[in-house]
């Protein structure tokens, strides 16, 4: 099970080779205010991430997800959570 | 802050489109003159984007029956199927339609929409999942919403990764709905649904919902869709589909072979708290389903105008998605370019539908046709001899 920590790193090393953005990436950086991204890239990037992590992330959780820091959040509940 | 806040983008979007004097959404057909031509704009419009697959708004058997209704059942219901609102016609198109699929169970809704939002909602609830396709059409999306099970989506036709979906929920996959169409309105494609039968089978449990809305009376020796043609009947517990497009009227249905199906009725609110379709809508279903029965050579002249316009278009070099069939939509390069396609076409007098983003599923715009069984060669030439003036025009043709 990885840790918060592992999770962001992993993370944000997706997101630099995935988005084109002039700036660093943190955990407050915002999917549609900073990066730009509209509804279908945010689904190519949920996609890149289920791989990555090899579970299946549920939409109802996505307009809870904004930030860099809220999806590690989502990532490090479903990750650890049981089957 | 205002509560109309939210929707200033919209609102830019739409002046943004008065300004340039084209509104391809709020086309008014001024009058009918058959299933496939109208008055648009004051002049006569061959229409290729209506869903109105097998050509029967107009069939005379299908009116002669809806005028039959009106005279002896009158206007409406004015009520609920559970209280005042279901008439001996109600009963016999579910018998019908069960008889139609060979199924067991029926019910009949008073739209496309409300079936899937009823049943999906009504079974899927809180501590179940739903596993559906990427590119499930929006009632879909909303039955899972209201139901308030766990979505997961799967990549588009990919029944690889609907395995691994199913394998990741683990014992779980028994409170499980999978999610697939037979045609997918958008792009005109048709799922792997072989391959998708037989992964639900390998995952103990799981239920199977096919929407064959668009499929309906256009795949399959019988017409009864996607499943039929890809010998899966079997394997689907949940048929859902609608009457507007090749039954030429309106409403929906779901149909199972499952006995359950007959409870769970009882628990559709999409069902319970609407007014039932009208006798003489019922009338005309039910003829138009007989039509589907006897008359095959409807689904065979679709699908001619489908191949001539998919290779006519395919030949003058637009990007037309790898098979033919009753939706062939061109993918359109930069939505200003696919905005004043669409009203060149509508100046020579051709209807499409404009699509763009978001509601596209490639995020690309389209120009999406719909055959029709009462097209003729002739118009279908005539939306031909529409597009080839596109064939210049930038965005229109891959680089």
């Amino acid at each position: 099970m990885p840790s918060y920590d592992d999770i962001y790193a992993q993370v944000v090393r997706l997101l630099t080779e995935q988005v084109k953005y002039d700036k660093a990436i943190t955990g407050e950086t915002d999917f549609i205010e900073d990066l730009g991204l509209d509804s279908v890239q945010v689904m190519e990037l949920v996609l890149h991430i289920e791989e990555t992590f090899d579970i299946s992330f549920p939409i109802n959780v996505l307009p809870a997800v904004r930030t860099v820091s809220d999806l590690c959040s989502q990532l490090a509940e479903l990750t650890n959570k049981p089957v | 802050m205002s509560l109309f806040d939210k929707f200033a983008p919209l609102a830019k979007a739409r002046a943004e489109l008065e300004a340039s004097g084209i509104m391809p959404f709020g086309v008014v057909t001024e009058r009918l003159l058959s299933a496939t031509e109208g008055i648009v704009n004051g002049r006569p419009t061959i229409l290729a984007g209506t869903n109105n697959y097998l050509g029967l708004t107009f069939d005379p058997e299908c009116i002669a029956a809806a005028k039959r209704a009106l005279d002896e059942e009158g206007t409406g219901t004015t009520g609920s199927r559970m209280a005042n609102g279901t008439y001996t016609g109600h009963v016999a198109l579910e018998r019908e339609l069960a008889d139609f699929y060979g199924c067991g169970s029926a019910i009949v809704f008073s739209t496309g929409y409300l079936a899937n939002l009823g049943i999906i909602s009504t079974l899927a609830g809180p501590r179940d999942v739903v596993v559906l396709d990427a590119d499930s059409h929006a009632s879909i999306y909303d039955g899972c919403r209201l139901g308030g099970a766990e979505v997961i989506r799967f990549r588009h036709n990919d029944a690889e990764d609907l395995d691994k979906r199913l394998r990741r929920l683990g014992e779980r996959v028994s409170n499980t709905l999978v999610i697939v169409e037979g045609l997918y309105s958008m792009l005109g494609d048709q799922p792997p649904l072989a391959e998708i039968a037989a992964v639900k089978r390998q995952h103990e449990g799981a239920m199977l919902l096919v929407d064959e809305a668009h499929s309906l009376g256009v795949l399959g020796n019988h017409g009864r869709g996607a499943a039929e043609a890809e010998g899966v009947e079997a394997d689907v517990d949940f048929i859902v589909g609608t009457f507007s497009k090749s039954l030429g009227s309106v409403g929906g249905f779901c149909v199972s072979p499952r006995p359950e199906l007959e409870v769970v009725r009882y628990a559709i609110r999409s069902y319970i708290f609407t007014a039932s379709l009208s006798p003489s809508v019922i009338a005309s279903v039910r003829t138009a389903l007989q039509v589907v029965r006897r008359r095959p050579e409807l689904k065979k002249r679709l699908w001619d105008n489908a191949c001539r316009l998919y290779e006519g278009l395919k030949g003058m070099g637009f990007d037309v998605g790898p098979k033919p069939g009753p939706v062939v939509a061109v993918v359109v390069a930069g939505r200003d370019h696919a905005i004043g396609a669409w009203k060149v076409l509508l100046d020579h007098g051709v209807y499409v539908n404009l699509v763009l983003p978001p509601a596209t599923p490639t995020g690309a715009p389209l120009l999406r046709c719909s055959l029709s069984a009462a097209h003729t060669p002739e118009q279908v030439d005539a939306i031909l001899a529409a597009f080839s003036g596109l064939r210049s025009v930038p965005g229109m043709r891959p680089a």
